[in-house]
């Protein structure tokens, strides 16, 4: 997708659809979504409901933790914390997102769309093909890829809702093992440079180790740690 | 504190401890991208950590996963990841057939092994 003309803003909002449309993680959350519906059905939420936590939180982790709370009788506060604690990736990715797709005309309440619309398969997506585009046009790409990817997750969604009763045991499992699975290949894929490498296999190396020690905010303090890590390697290298 | 979240009603609990606590950290991202430039270092470190905390949280869904999928045995579950992961490799970093391989391996796996 290289710029050689600069489309509209719908044209790159078109872009960002149809780009959806070609992603593999269409077809990974529409399996996940399927699960998420079935859960939600199961646990005893509406249907309007599950479509509007999808559309309001759209995080798969914190939604299944949700919902899960629910179930469990777990204290909000407690499900609060549990949520906020999976929902930290989000800074660091929307911090790492947004200076790639504004300029300077850019407002803070155009960012916010694109902002709320940042999860795994869209920050993953967008950092690959957004460079591709004018920097003016990335906004709207971003929210065309996010809404196109959302879209079918409360068609999912419904599905899932609808079936509950009839998926196997089995299935609940496999629709589950999607994140962890698609996550771990699409971020190896975007992980080109020694930096994102090591922050990637120092992450799946350290925060289990403190997890296990049984440290608070094992997700947080290893994430920081491994990425500071990763980093200094490579300003070692680059300042040698 | 100590209300569940049975007692706040379904969609105050979904805005007070789904939207809530998730958004946060999506406003906070949009205050510190304010000031990070394109191809700044600062960048790198702050994907670096995104990266990181991804990371952390594909190994903590893989080792201690929600709901069924810890009906299925930690060697299969860790198994299925490697194998979708060499898959991908292989493949060229196709992340269709890696998640495919991965799926399948798992699948396989819990029947094999319940």
């Amino acid at each position: 997708m290289s710029a050689v003309y600069t489309p509209s803003s719908t044209g790159a909002f078109v872009i960002g659809v149809k780009s959806a449309a070609k992603s593999v993680f269409i077809y990974v959350m529409f399996g996940t979504f399927i699960g998420y519906g079935a859960l939600c059905h199961d646990l005893g939420f509406s249907l309007t409901w599950a479509l509007v936590s999808t559309v309001l939180i759209w995080a798969g982790p914190a939604q299944v933790i949700v919902v899960t709370a629910l179930g469990s009788g777990l204290s909000a506060g407690e499900a609060a914390i549990a949520v906020s604690l999976s929902g930290i990736r989000l800074l660091p990715m929307v911090a790492a997102l947004l200076p790639l797709i504004r300029t300077k005309a850019t407002r803070f309440w155009h960012l916010l769309l694109p902002a709320h619309l940042t999860a795994v398969s869209m920050w993953v997506e967008s950092l690959r093909m957004a460079p591709g585009l004018p920097p003016e046009r990335r906004v709207a790409f971003c929210n065309g890829l996010g809404l196109g990817l959302m879209a079918p997750t409360l068609v999912a969604t419904v599905v899932g809702f609808m079936l509950a009763q009839r998926l196997p045991a089995l299935f609940a499992a496999a629709v589950l093992f999607l994140t962890p699975m698609s996550f771990t290949v699409s971020v190896a894929r975007n992980s080109r440079e020694l930096v994102d490498k090591l922050a990637f296999i120092l992450g799946l190396a350290l925060t289990p180790v403190f997890a296990l020690a049984k440290v608070d905010l094992a997700l947080l303090i290893g994430g920081v740690l491994a990425g500071t890590i990763a980093f200094a390697v490579h300003r070692l290298r680059e300042g040698a | 504190m100590t209300a569940t979240v049975r007692d706040l009603g379904p969609y105050l609990a979904l805005v007070l401890v789904g939207f809530l606590p998730n958004e946060i950290w999506r406003v906070l991202g949009i205050v510190i991208a304010r000031g990070l430039d394109e191809g700044s270092e600062l960048l790198v470190w702050v994907r670096a950590v995104a990266t990181a905390v991804l990371a952390g949280i594909i190994a903590q869904l893989v080792l201690s996963p929600p709901g069924a999928l810890a009906t299925v045995a930690l060697v299969v579950r860790v198994t299925a990841v490697i194998i979708g992961f060499v898959a991908f490799l292989i493949a060229r970093r196709s992340v269709f057939i890696g998640v495919l391989a991965g799926e399948s391996a798992l699948v396989l796996g819990a029947l094999i092994w319940p």
